[in-house]
């Protein structure tokens, strides 16, 4: 039994890396085969930072995950304190149209967007691109900052008011610090969507506001170059390092609190 | 005006969503006072008290401030401040900057913001929490620290709605002797939201008794115990048996299926009245020595006293504390003093309970 169920887990595992590993692997081998292993290299890595294509895609994709995740994370933060703020009816009714366009399937949000840029005869390119990202971005943030807003003590806000903050200022010293962590992961969330977007993007962007995938696309459409594998590998390296490290933070600040609370009794 | 008042309510209508949540309000807090505002959930005795603080403007109506209306002045600049439900301490912050919060925002200097923090500290039996993260406090000490935060801004008024509503009954009655104690010191006005007629009568000076958006009686605890206005109060304020009666003439009612002495005039002649009487004012006797006889129904056991159900004669189930055991299904007086009969007109349309 307790075989059994070491090797259930053994073979989801494999499931879900054995492809990754066959990418890493043959990132680093010799030939441009992608059946047989002949031997080990690092010349795909020193290639890949050569070629001016894949980094001045990789560098459109950062910024605009990045521009749309800052945009997004304003917008999205006001939406959701003014729906929080609303009464049911209202409220529920602008939680569903917020709904849509996460449900909605990708394809239809890129080519509605392109027909939008179109007709109101907007060039494609950078601003087309971000827009489209703000677009998808903007009800990400609201689905994690709503969640925070109504953990929050409603007389919190009004605690601030009652000992002399302004408005303004009670949001910024009480509910802000508050929503936070709401804030941060519907950021990380924008970058990531924007990061993985294809079909959106392929729709949005001009022709020298590329993002990676858009080019990869294009490239493994005659083969899959083994920069791709390189590239790829990195990829998947960076993203490993940031979970391990949120992982390792979690784990001490815990430590950290229990350490506190044992201290006060 | 009075010199000394320093809230006063005048005519405050406030309704929601078209229901009425108070109706003609009228209502004056003198300096020094403990003021409770006592009534069941939904009598709007903690709307009067947001109307106080800002965060709720009347339909209608003025509210006064030393004698300054300040209908439309923002809670940021009142000189009220509150210590509301479950606390609402600032989470990101540590105990002394929640206490130090308000002084920092009128930019007082830091070394006198030490002092007033360790003052309050102090005064709330909190020293040595200072650093402490809020959010890892016990019930009781979030409780103090909200206290602390409100009166270091040295209010003329501080509100209080329901604070230890959240707290078991042990720590409650603690806090309630030392907010009681706080307020002795500080001389601060307090007004005080609660459900909880034995916490009013315990800590005020003065009670208001609020029910459906109404003020029904305001007086001293002991005014309202031994003279409540109405049914509602005498049942509020405490138990009571409550029964219909009729006031024959002055000093004479007739209930139970007899006539009593008792205390009370003014009515009009054979007027339909409540008759009210304290469970611990009936006296239980031999049956032939009441002015009234039953059968025990039933007998618990209370702690410092016993509750015995009487079935009357006529139908009516007497509730009755006393401190001696009495055999369910034993024929028994009833007797009570003139003095303990309390005769209350009836309460009107829509207010029938």
């Amino acid at each position: 039994m307790k075989f059994l169920s070491k090797f259930y887990v053994a073979i989801i595992y494999l499931f879900l890396y054995l492809p990754i590993a066959v990418l890493i692997v043959f990132s680093f081998n010799d030939t441009k085969s992608r059946t047989v292993f002949t031997g080990f290299t690092l010349k795909w890595y020193e290639k890949l930072f050569t070629n001016d294509v894949i980094l001045s895609a990789l560098f459109n994709t950062l910024l605009v995950a990045v521009v749309a995740g800052v945009f997004a994370v304003i917008l999205g933060t006001f939406a959701a304190i003014g729906i929080n703020a609303m009464n049911s009816r209202l409220k529920s009714i602008l939680l569903n149209v917020s709904y849509l366009p996460i449900i909605n399937p990708d394809i239809i949000t890129g080519v509605s967007l392109m027909l939008l840029f179109l007709f109101l005869k907007v060039k494609l390119g950078y601003t087309t691109l971000i827009l489209a990202h703000i677009t998808f971005n903007v009800p990400i943030v609201i689905f994690n900052v709503l969640p925070k807003l109504r953990q929050m003590d409603k007389n919190v806000y009004n605690a601030a008011l009652d000992l002399g903050c302004n408005p303004g200022q009670a949001f910024k010293k009480v509910v802000l610090p508050e929503i936070m962590p709401g804030i941060a992961a519907g950021f990380l969330l924008s970058v990531t969507y924007s990061f993985d977007d294809f079909v959106v993007s392929y729709f949005t962007s001009g022709p020298t506001s590329q993002t990676l995938s858009v080019v990869i696309y294009s490239m493994v459409r005659l083969k899959v170059s083994p920069e791709i594998n390189a590239l790829s590998t990195i990829m998947f390296a960076v993203v490993l390092f940031i979970l391990l490290l949120v992982n390792v933070i979690e784990v001490k600040k815990e430590k950290y609190e229990t350490k506190m609370m044992e201290g006060e009794n | 005006m009075e010199n000394n008042t320093v809230i006063s309510l005048k005519d405050i209508v406030v309704g929601f969503d078209g229901e009425p949540v108070l109706r003609h309000i009228n209502l004056d807090i003198h300096n020094h006072e403990f003021v409770t505002l006592l009534g069941p959930s939904g009598c709007g005795k903690t709307t009067t008290l947001r109307i106080i603080g800002g965060f709720v403007t009347p339909e209608s109506g003025d509210v006064f401030f030393d004698g300054k209306k300040i209908n439309n002045v923002p809670p940021y600049k009142r000189e009220v401040n509150t210590v509301f439900q479950k606390y609402a301490l600032f989470p990101n912050l540590n105990v002394f900057e929640n206490i130090a919060f308000g002084l920092r925002l009128k930019k007082v200097p830091e070394k006198e913001i030490k002092e007033r923090v360790f003052e309050m500290l102090d005064l709330v039996s909190m020293r040595g929490y200072e650093r402490r993260d809020v959010n890892l406090l016990s019930g009781g000490q979030q409780q103090r620290v909200a206290i602390a935060r409100a009166l270091v801004n040295k209010p003329k008024v501080l509100l209080l709605d329901e604070p230890l509503g959240a707290l078991d009954l042990k720590l409650r009655k603690e806090m309630q002797i030392e907010l009681k104690k706080i307020q002795r010191e500080t001389k601060i006005t307090f007004v005080y939201v609660t459900h909880d007629q034995e916490e009013a009568l315990t800590m005020s000076d003065t009670v208001v008794v609020m029910r459906a958006g109404e003020i029904q009686q305001i007086g001293t605890p002991i005014d309202i115990y031994n003279e409540p206005v109405n049914a509602f109060v005498a049942d509020f304020i405490g138990e009571s048996n409550i029964i219909d009666g009729v006031m024959k003439k002055d000093y004479l009612v007739n209930f139970a299926g007899r006539d009593f002495d008792c205390v009370d005039f003014g009515f009009e002649e054979n007027e339909s009245v409540d008759v009210v009487i304290r469970p611990e004012d009936i006296k239980i006797s031999e049956p032939e020595k009441g002015q009234l006889t039953g059968v025990v129904e039933s007998v618990i056991f209370k702690g410092v006293h016993y509750e015995i159900v009487v079935d009357g004669r006529d139908g009516f189930a007497w509730k009755i504390h006393s401190t001696l055991y009495e055999e369910p299904g034993r024929e028994v007086g009833l007797s009570v003093i003139p003095d303990d009969i309390h005769i209350m007109h009836k309460m009107t349309g829509d207010d029938e309970k």
